[in-house]
Parts: structure tokens; C-alpha cells; sequence
């Protein structure tokens, strides 16, 4: 009897219409898709993506070239060169360079940065078109942090417990 | 193809390469297979097209900075190669990391588990003819990873396992959807359910639906003649064999040894959860298959036990312990000290006492460990890497002479072979 019931199952190809009717039942389903370009997946307060340096309120660069992120960094991405101002004698960088394309984005110079000042944004998508341009340098670091100032600190202020 | 026919007209065993760019290789392996027609006499895995130097690398780091390495080993079961890491490190410096610490990991352990077990399924099914499983297997993937990035920030490489604990504590609120033009109202509701609470009811949640979404692999795979076509009775290791090959993890239980470090030589918190090791009977591609679904049901189950003791147990993720950790961001800002603590430990790390250690993990794949040696200096001495892969891939001629040219395929997928692992 076992037997034959077996043979009818295979004969009418029971579990491949099983299976098939899992597929057809995602068909009425709602998509889990989303349309890329248009709208994108939740991106986390904690998101490691490009980076950017960061100013006081008062228009005051935060980073005072102590060289920690440089020292942290795993992959030797970052490049500091330090002088004190010309027009005050404080200790600043006069090159802070991020060589993007060794970047692991692991985050240790955030992590390290006494100041606030090289954080990761939530930004990941950008591009890059020719050779050299892997490399940012300190205006464009400081231009990323002043564009997008409110979106850092407010993730910031959200994580800020945790830290 | 002309120099296998000799002068007689008969055919002899020609030489075929399979990869180094083959879209079933799973990466960049390269097999150098001796057929005859299209049975395999002899096959010879060639690895190291993916090597990176990982193991000398670390030996001119100090200790932490290698974390994010790891990750990038085997990258698709990313904190269990950060666990066997950081393990190691703590095993030498003598810290142990607070209870809490101790489930996350036990947790995310087990995510990886998942998700390293879904990207198997997914692809193993794929190079077998079945596209739909895959597809399914990347939506629950998807969820997974969110869980990664509301944690770590990322969605792969983590680096979120640090030696005495794990960096930050588990978010209170989960990232939402926000909502578009396509996604609104009700719709937006829907897809926001689970993420209403916080990141731990996000993985419970997760957590009990799973269970019906294996049930819809299996309805995919577990009776399709197709799929037992492909599986059944291929590459069958013995029990003895895959002791003799140095086989660990769902390799090794397949052939009915029930074997796992969770169990055996219990890390983390795995003593204090309940779960079942599965094993298979016959030691073919369909019981190594029936034995990693079964794992993915039994890390629900964990995640589920973890999930409920983390909600009931708040406390510290880290050790207070300023020579291996750093202090707090905000002690940082006002004590003397805690600077300087914060400086020392940024530039030249921690110095570890001299000594050796071996640190294992149940990785998904079978036994991940780190070997280290230690002069007593900030960097490590030695850094040995004990990779499942690497010795499964080398008994691929035992496992696989005398199968089919196709067997090859089902066989790479069994051996679930990430590159990152095997060449480091
Ligand atoms: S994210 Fe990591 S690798 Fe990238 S610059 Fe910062 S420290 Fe270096
Ligand atoms: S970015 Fe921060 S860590 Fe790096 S040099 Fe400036 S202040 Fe120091």
C-alpha cells in the first residue's frame, strides 16, 4: 500500500506543485523590493559610510591635529601634516588627507577622535572619476562636514548613550 | 582536446581547468580536473588567487587594529571570525568580558549563523537549478544584515567584537522605513511592523517568523526530485574519512558525528542555552543539507533565549579595565587620566604578556581558530588562522574522484567554500 501511494505521489509530481505553490502565493504578495534610486533601505544612526571633518558652532575647526586617527587607522589611510596657524600660533593640521580606496571604513578614527572632529556620515553613495580623486583632502573633508552638520549631529546625539 | 586522441584513435583522460572565473567556483578557485569523458579521475584544488597576507598582516598591527581584518576572512559569517579573534587576545591578557558582552555574541553568533547558512542555501541551490530559493534566502538576509547595521554600522564588516566586550551597546530603537511615493500609509505600516519596539524585538520577531520561512526552503528543496536528483548519494565521506580529512562543522555532524564546540568545549554563553546538535546518517550532499537547515531552525531557538535574557539584564558591554578598553567618551572629555588612558591606548594599544594560545569557534562552516603567539609586545608575534575551508577544500579529491563533471558543482556548494577563509 506504502508502496503505492509513493509510486501516485511521484506520478503526479505532488511535491513539485508544493513547491510551485509556494512561488505562486509571492506572486499576490505585496514586493519587498524598493525602488532604488527613489528610495532607499533605513540606513542606522551608526552608519560608517564617508567621512567628513567636523567645525565648532562657531565656525572654529574642531581638529587639532593630535594625529590619533592617523596612529589608529589599520589600513595607513590618513595623512596628517600639522604647523601651527599663521595667524595665531595654534597647533593645525596643513594636510589631512584620506586616501579612500585603502579606507576599510572601520570606524577607529571616529572612535578615536578626542574632538568630535573626522567622523563617518551615513553617506555611501558618491563615485569617483578619475585616477587621484580616491584621495580627499582637508577642504573637501571640512566642506562634506559643514553640507551635512544637522544630519551628523543629530545621529550623534541619538548614539550619544552608547558611546 | 586533439592530443587526448592518440594515433590509434582511442580516447585517453584529458586535463580540464574549472575556473579560476566560474560563476559556480563561488569566488576565485581554480580545480584542475583529469576526466575521463565526464567522470573525474583526479581533481586538484589550486588556491591562493584571493591570498592578502592577513596572518603576516596582523603581525605588524597592534591587537585591535586586525579586528576589521577578520571580517574580511570569511565575509559572509563575519563576527564569528572576529569571535575566534578576540577570543584569543583575551585568553592571553587573562580579561573576561562582562556577562552581557557574553550574550551579544552568543546572539550575534548565531545571526551570523544564519545568515552565513542562507547565502549557502541560496547559492548552493542556484548552481543546482533552483533560482527561487535564492532569491528568498536574500530577503531574510536583508533583515539580518539591518541587524548588523543597527549595531555595528555596517552591513558585513562589522568590527563591532572588541577584546574585553563588544563596542556599543544594542540600540533601543530600530531604524525604520521612511516613508515615499511607493511606500505609504498602511503599506508603510506593514513593512515598519517589527520595527515599532527595539532592536531586541526586532530579532524576536525576526526570530519566530524564521521557523515558517525554513519551512518554505524545505517545501522548495527538501522533496523536489530535482533537488534529491542532484544530492542524494553525492559525495559521501564516512564517518572515519572525515575525521581522517580534518573535517569540522556541518561537514563532519553530516556524517553522523555529532561534534560542535558549542556543545563540546562550550565559549560565550553557550552552556546556558538550549539547543539540539542535528546530525545526518549518511554523509552525502542531501544529509549535509538537511543538517545546516535543522542548524538554522536551532539558531532561532538561541536567538530567541539570548533575546529574552538581554531584555531582562541591562548592564555593561565592556570591562572597566582603561589598559585593554578605553574609558567613556564623556570621562574622556573631563578626567586627566582618562585621557590619557584614551591616548595610550589609540597610538600603541595594549601590550600583551608573552605566552601562546589557541582560540576556537564554532564557526557555520566548521571550526574557525586563531592561533597566536605573543612576545610580550603591543603587536602579536604569530598569528596562525585555522580556517573549515581550507581543509575541506583539500580533501576534494577523495570526496569527489569518481563523481560526474556536474557532482563537481553540488560538491563546492556542500563544502559551503568562501575564498576570504581559505586563502587569507
Ligand atoms: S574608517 Fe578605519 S580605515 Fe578608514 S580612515 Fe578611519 S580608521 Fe582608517
Ligand atoms: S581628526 Fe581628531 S583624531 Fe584626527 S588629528 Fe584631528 S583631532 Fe586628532
Amino acid at each position: 500500500m506504502k508502496r503505492v501511494t509513493e509510486y501516485l505521489k511521484s506520478l503526479l509530481l505532488l511535491e513539485l506543485a508544493a513547491g510551485l505553490w509556494v512561488t505562486l502565493k509571492y506572486l499576490f504578495k505585496p514586493k519587498y523590493t524598493l525602488r532604488f534610486p527613489m528610495e532607499t533601505i533605513p540606513r542606522s544612526v551608526r552608519f560608517r559610510g564617508l567621512h567628513a571633518l567636523r567645525r565648532y558652532p562657531n565656525g572654529e575647526e574642531r581638529c587639532i591635529a593630535c594625529k590619533l586617527c592617523e596612529a589608529v587607522c589599520p589600513a595607513l589611510a590618513i595623512t596628517i601634516d600639522s604647523a601651527p596657524r599663521a595667524s595665531d600660533g595654534q597647533r593645525r593640521t596643513t594636510r589631512y588627507d584620506i586616501d579612500l580606496f585603502k579606507c576599510i571604513y572601520c570606524g577607529f578614527c571616529e572612535e578615536s577622535c578626542p574632538v568630535d572632529s573626522i567622523v563617518l556620515t551615513d553617506i555611501l553613495e558618491y563615485h569617483m572619476e578619475r585616477r587621484g580623486e580616491n584621495v580627499i583632502t582637508k577642504p573637501q573633508l571640512l566642506a562634506m562636514g559643514d553640507r551635512f552638520e544637522k544630519s551628523i549631529a543629530a545621529n550623534r546625539a541619538q548614539d550619544a548613550a552608547y558611546r | 582536446m586533439a592530443d587526448s586522441i592518440d594515433q590509434a584513435g582511442e580516447i585517453r583522460s584529458y586535463t580540464m581547468n574549472f575556473g579560476p572565473q566560474h560563476p559556480a567556483a563561488h569566488g576565485v578557485l581554480r580545480l584542475v580536473m583529469e576526466m575521463e569523458g565526464e567522470t573525474i579521475i583526479r581533481i586538484d584544488p589550486h588556491v591562493g588567487l584571493l591570498h592578502r597576507g592577513t596572518e603576516k598582516l596582523a603581525e605588524s598591527k597592534p591587537f585591535n587594529h586586525s579586528i576589521g581584518y577578520m571580517d574580511r576572512l570569511d565575509y559572509v559569517s563575519m563576527m564569528c571570525n572576529e569571535h575566534a579573534y578576540v577570543r584569543a587576545i583575551e585568553q592571553l591578557v587573562g580579561v573576561t568580558p562582562p556577562e552581557r558582552a557574553l550574550w551579544i555574541r552568543t546572539l550575534f553568533d548565531e545571526v551570523t549563523r544564519i545568515l552565513n547558512h542562507l547565502m549557502w542555501i541560496g547559492s548552493n541551490a542556484l548552481d543546482l537549478g533552483a533560482m527561487a530559493v535564492f532569491l528568498y534566502a536574500f530577503r531574510e538576509r536583508e533583515e539580518l544584515m539591518d541587524v548588523y547595521e543597527a549595531v555595528s554600522g555596517t552591513r558585513m564588516h562589522a568590527t563591532y567584537y572588541r577584546p574585553g566586550g563588544v563596542y556599543r551597546d544594542l540600540p533601543a530603537k530600530m531604524i525604520q522605513y521612511k516613508e515615499s511615493r511607493w511606500h505609504k500609509g498602511k503599506d508603510l505600516k506593514r513593512m515598519n511592523a517589527w520595527r515599532e519596539g527595539s532592536m531586541l524585538d526586532y530579532l524576536e520577531a525576526f526570530a519566530r517568523d524564521f521557523q515558517h520561512k525554513v519551512d518554505e526552503y524545505e517545501e522548495l528543496l527538501t522533496d523536489n526530485r530535482i533537488w534529491k536528483q542532484r544530492t542524494v548519494d553525492i559525495g559521501i565521506v564516512s564517518p572515519e574519512q572525515a575525521y581522517a580529512l580534518g573535517m569540522t562543522g556541518p561537514m563532519l555532524r553530516g556524517s553522523g558525528i555529532e561534534w560542535d564546540l558549542r556543545k563540546k568545549q562550550p565559549y560565550a554563553k553557550y552552556a546556558e542555552v538550549d539547543f539540539d546538535i542535528p546530525v545526518g546518517t549518511h554523509g552525502d550532499c542531501y544529509d549535509r543539507y538537511l543538517v545546516r537547515v535543522n542548524e538554522m531552525r536551532q539558531s532561532g531557538r538561541i536567538i530567541l533565549q539570548c533575546v529574552d535574557w538581554l531584555k531582562k539584564n541591562p548592564g555593561p558591554v565592556m570591562i572597566e579595565n582603561y589598559k585593554v578598553a578605553p574609558p567613556k567618551r564623556e570621562d574622556m572629555k573631563e578626567s586627566m587620566e582618562a585621557l590619557i588612558h584614551w591616548f595610550k591606548l589609540f597610538t600603541e594599544g595594549f601590550s600583551v604578556p608573552a605566552g601562546e594560545t589557541y582560540a576556537a569557534v564554532e564557526a557555520p562552516k566548521g571550526e574557525f581558530g586563531c592561533y597566536m603567539i605573543s612576545d610580550g609586545a603591543n603587536k602579536p608575534f604569530r598569528v596562525h588562522l585555522r580556517a573549515p575551508g581550507f581543509a575541506h577544500l583539500s580533501s576534494i579529491n577523495e570526496t569527489t574522484a569518481g563523481h560526474m563533471l556536474p557532482d563537481v558543482v553540488a560538491m563546492i556548494g556542500t563544502y559551503d567554500l568562501v575564498f576570504g577563509e581559505v586563502d587569507r
